[in-house]
């Protein structure tokens, strides 16, 4: 199939950027990547410059591939990363326009790639169990209901790529925090810091000029792992009861 | 003339262990805030030991290529963790889990080092427990297990089939909390390009900052290696696309001996390439093996009709079908391990009856499963299980809650829905068991210098069984590497921190400029990519899954033209100082170049077959894999030589505690 492609070029963060256009040859089997790989080949073939993607794992986990496809983070398909949107949802003719995450806290470095370290600086603000290595006791000495254990690996599986921040008309990061918030305070071994928690990272995400949530749930439908905006509700009830409790644990 | 002392400590296997922590030097902690230690890596050993080391109070630098240290190649382990908990009283113990890695490594591993791996085993789910990673859990809240490769007890704790992520997270926060304290200084987007040596001992790093494209030199009192497998040396695996060799190498090329590099795991359940833009295969589950039986079609007028589309493989008639692991290995069927389960879908390829259009492919059936369990449940449910129609219903339904998440990656990525026609898989390299040989303290030959994780020449000796990379990975980073590098540090308590300024930083950076330069500067036709693809295909075809005297030969000749022409014709757009991708694949291809080559020198030397590795001049008259203990009990250990062919040391393997015998399958 002929595509057209609108891509986003852009040097660095302090320069301004500028969709180009490339006419492309693509197979059905192909996924999303491999189809810019081939493009990139192309250009080099030209030498000429490569966009610059980031992407490893291929395969939906490590939440590193980041683009907006169409208007969409990840692209038309739900529950899916970019690294696993596959060409034969497309069509012979059709034009699609590829740009970078857009959030102030996330800055466009080159081309598709932007720093998105404001979400480690929101776990290193609280996102953690406070235990060292061989304070452990056994494993089975804290019993989890299957139920909760559930709860909190689904909120734990989020990969931390940032489409809910990109997708948010407030760039908002509300669902990431809310996802690690959730994760934790549901097991026994997180709540003994919960109000501290909750505090600090939400004080950390303010700081790094996430906007605020106007319960819009665009975050919901774009993330690829399906975290549910229930996190968030959880989160705001925990960070009420943090500030009006009056010791601060 | 290099020594190799793996320093194992004396006394009976099952204390060495402990005798060492207890007569260890050991480090006091205002000695500790004043040593420094350089961790390369942030999957599940870099970031366990990153965060272990700075909790005891070392100041830890710490560096990852990635934009996070969350997002290291760990994140993709799926299947699950394995420890000797017993907690299903079937018989596991310490020893138990001892035996199985020897076995399972074919009495290619070094027996101390497993058993310390066996007993400190137990104490890695405590610690991943207490840090909040969710393993999945039983009705009674207690922690679940399930059986994995070919074992006979259940041992491995699994999250759901993310297991290495809901870890490495685990990891990554504690990693993060010391962080937060300033006892770990991160360096993300950084990729150390060499190790600097102050008198013949690791002293830092020159890593190239990626966003900038600047070169920084990094000061301490050691350095550890942490940065994962190599299995991308074949262009196609299931790594994650940036796994590569080159800090390891980097680290061979200053003097540490690379072991076993030919020691490469090919897992048998992969979804099949597709086209020749492929940039990774993506790794079905083990598991699967338990309920979909391997075929191919008798008839070459089937092969040939299926490949064209022109016939369904369901509508293949069963005694068409050859099931072929079934009927070569009647004991395990389907369930033999990885490398018999590889080989036999090759076979079948190289005679022509792989069934997708490149010929190299095999089909993993789920039909029978689905009417099997079908007909229980209808069974059990008062239906009538000779009914199609609801026996199909309801063994769909079955499979699905056992297999679904795999299914549905398998038909995001092939378009093919596995419930209704068979799923079509190929092998793939998967995991390397080779890699920077170390001592008994994790340190290589290079005093200072440690390798742990996947980057060490490991546990796992000729193949790792399933579910123990992780064990070994957070083994190394949060209850072997602590202890361990104390014996080096613990002599440097009065050295005082080293200054990058020193000449020897000066002129490492100055080498690795030079080398930057080199690739810039051929400006030639060709684009990294297309090196490294040729590259991959000639390690495949003949350093792969089968590999002979004569092809291993032939293979050296082609990569070392092949290296010729890179050096020559390779285009690497862009500059030295700025974010440029291309170049960083550059280096990284380069490095693999000679890796490769050295892969080829070492399974040329080991003509016996073992493990992942299978020299077809060393195999049984029913071709099945063939060991020769007399004359291949060693690690290969080997130093590189750019200007004549590597030098083998050998370290002889010792076996105490575990009998020698031949695996058999039939
Ligand atoms: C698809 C798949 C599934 C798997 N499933 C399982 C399983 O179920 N159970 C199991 O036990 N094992 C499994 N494995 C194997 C296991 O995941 C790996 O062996 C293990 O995670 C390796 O961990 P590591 O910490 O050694 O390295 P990695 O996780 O590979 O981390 C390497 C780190 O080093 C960094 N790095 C590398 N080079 C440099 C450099 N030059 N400069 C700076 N940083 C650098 C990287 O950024 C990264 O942070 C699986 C592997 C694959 C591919
Ligand atoms: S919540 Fe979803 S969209 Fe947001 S970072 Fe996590 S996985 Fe990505
Ligand atoms: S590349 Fe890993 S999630 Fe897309």
């Amino acid at each position: 199939m002929k595509l057209t492609l609108k891509i986003w070029r852009q040097k660095n963060s302090q320069t301004k950027g500028k969709f180009e256009v490339h006419k492309i040859e693509a197979t059905p089997e192909m996924s999303f990547l491999e189809m810019l790989d081939v493009l990139n080949e192309e250009i080099i073939e030209k030498k000429g410059e490569p966009f610059a993607f980031e992407h490893d794992c291929r395969e939906g986990i490590c939440g590193t591939c980041s683009m907006v496809i169409n208007g969409q983070p990840h692209g038309p398909m739900a529950l899916t990363t970019t690294c696993q949107l596959h060409m034969r949802h497309y069509k012979d003719g059709d034009t699609i326009v590829i740009e970078p995450f857009r959030a102030n806290a996330f800055p466009v470095l080159k081309d598709l790639v932007v720093d998105r370290s404001a979400f480690d600086r929101i776990i290193q603000a609280g996102g953690f169990v406070s235990v060292s290595t061989g304070q452990a006791p056994d494993g089975n000495s804290i019993l989890i209901e299957q139920d909760v254990a559930r709860d909190a690996f689904d909120a734990a599986s989020c990969i931390g790529c940032g489409a809910c921040v990109a997708a948010c008309p407030n760039a908002s990061a509300m669902l990431f925090t809310s996802a690690k918030v959730s994760h934790l305070s549901l097991l026994p071994q997180g709540q003994v810091e919960g109000a501290k928690r909750v505090k600090k990272m939400v004080a950390q995400m303010d700081k790094e000029g996430f906007g605020n949530c106007s319960n819009t749930y665009a975050c919901e439908a774009e993330c690829p792992k399906g975290i549910s905006v229930e996190n968030i509700a959880k989160m705001n009830r925990e960070y009420f009861s943090a500030m009006v409790s009056t010791s601060d644990k | 003339m290099i020594k190799l002392d793996a320093k194992i400590p004396e006394g009976h296997i099952s204390e060495k262990w402990m005798k060492y922590k207890s007569s260890m030097d050991l480090v006091a902690p205002n000695n500790k805030r004043k040593l420094e230690v350089i961790v390369v890596g942030t999957g599940l050993a870099g970031a366990s030991a990153s965060a272990s080391l700075a909790e005891l109070g070392y100041k830890v630098k710490t560096f990852t290529f990635h934009d996070s240290p969350r997002r290291a190649h760990s994140i993709a382990a799926q299947g699950g963790i394995n420890a000797a908990k017993n907690y299903r009283n079937d018989g596991d113990s310490v020893h138990r889990l001892f035996y199985d890695t020897v076995k399972g490594g074919d009495y290619r591993s070094r027996e101390a080092n497993v058993h310390r791996l066996a007993e400190v085993s137990a104490n890695i789910i405590d610690q991943c427990v207490a840090q909040g990673v969710p393993f999945a859990r039983e009705y009674g809240g207690t922690l679940d297990n399930r059986s994995f490769g070919g074992v006979q007890v259940s041992r491995t704790f699994y999250a759901r089939g993310q297991t290495g992520q809901q870890l490495l997270i685990g990891a990554y926060q504690a990693l993060s909390r010391q962080v937060s304290l300033g006892n770990v200084e991160m360096y993300n987007r950084h990729e150390m390009l060499d190790v600097v040596k102050v008198d013949g001992k690791a002293r830092g790093i020159i890593a190239r900052n990626l966003l900038t494209g600047e070169l920084e030199s990094f000061a301490a009192h050691c350095v550890v290696i942490a940065s994962g497998g190599y299995g991308n040396v074949y262009y196609l695996s299931t790594n994650a696309m940036n796994s590569n060799v080159s800090a390891a190498w980097r680290a061979a090329r200053r003097g540490a001996l690379m072991a076993n590099p030919c020691f490469c795991q090919i897992h048998p359940t992969c979804i099949p390439v597709s086209g020749t833009y492929q940039s990774k295969l993506t790794l079905m589950s083990e598991s699967l093996r338990n309920d979909g039986r391997v075929w191919v079609p008798k008839k070459m007028e089937d092969v040939e009709a299926v490949r064209s589309g022109k016939l369904k493989p369901i509508d293949i008639a069963e005694e068409d079908r050859d099931y072929y692991l079934e009927r070569k290995y009647p004991a395990f069927g389907n369930l033999v391990p990885r490398d018999v389960a590889s080989r036999a879908a090759k076979e079948v390829c190289d005679e022509g009856r792989g069934v997708n259009q490149s010929g190299l492919a095999v089909y993993l059936d789920f039909y029978d499963a689905i009417l099997r369990y079908g007909r229980a449940e209808a069974f059990s449910s008062g239906l009538d299980p000779e009914d199609y129609a609801t026996v199909k219903k309801l063994g769909t339904k079955v499979i699905e809650a056992k297999y679904g998440n795999l299914f549905e990656i398998y038909e995001k990525i092939t378009g093919d829905d596995p419930y209704r026609t068979p799923m079509r898989i190929y092998p793939a390299i998967h995991y390397t068991m080779g890699g920077l040989w170390v001592d008994y303290n994790l340190e290589t030959t290079v005093p200072g210098l440690f390798a742990i994780g996947e980057a060490n020449f490991s546990d796992h000796g000729a193949n790792r069984l399933g579910a123990s990379a992780l064990m070994q990975g957070l083994a190394d980073g949060y209850f072997v590497l602590p202890y361990t590098i104390g014996t080096f540090l613990s002599k440097d308590i009065r050295t005082p921190a080293f200054s990058k300024d020193l000449p020897e930083f000066k002129k490492t950076k100055q080498e690795v400029e030079d080398r930057l330069n080199q690739l810039l500067n051929i400006k030639g036709e060709r684009s990294v990519e297309s090196f490294h693809r040729e590259l991959g295909l000639i390690l495949w075809d003949y350093c792969g899954m089968s590999r002979n005297a004569e092809g291993l030969k032939k293979g050296r000749e082609l990569l070392r033209a092949l290296k010729k022409e890179f050096y020559s014709n390779v285009f690497v757009p862009g500059e030295l100082k700025e974010f440029n991708p291309e170049l960083e694949k550059a280096t990284k291809v380069a490095d693999f170049f000679e890796l490769g080559e050295l892969m080829i020198v070492d399974a040329l030397d080991r003509n016996e077959s073992c493990g992942g590795h299978f020299r077809e001049e060393s195999q049984t008259e029913d071709n099945e894999a063939k060991r020769d203990d007399e004359n291949y009990a060693y690690v290969a250990a080997w130093q590189w030589n750019d200007e004549g062919d590597p030098v083998l040391f050998k370290e002889p393997l010792v076996f105490d505690n575990v009998k020698l015998k031949t695996r058999s399958y039939k």
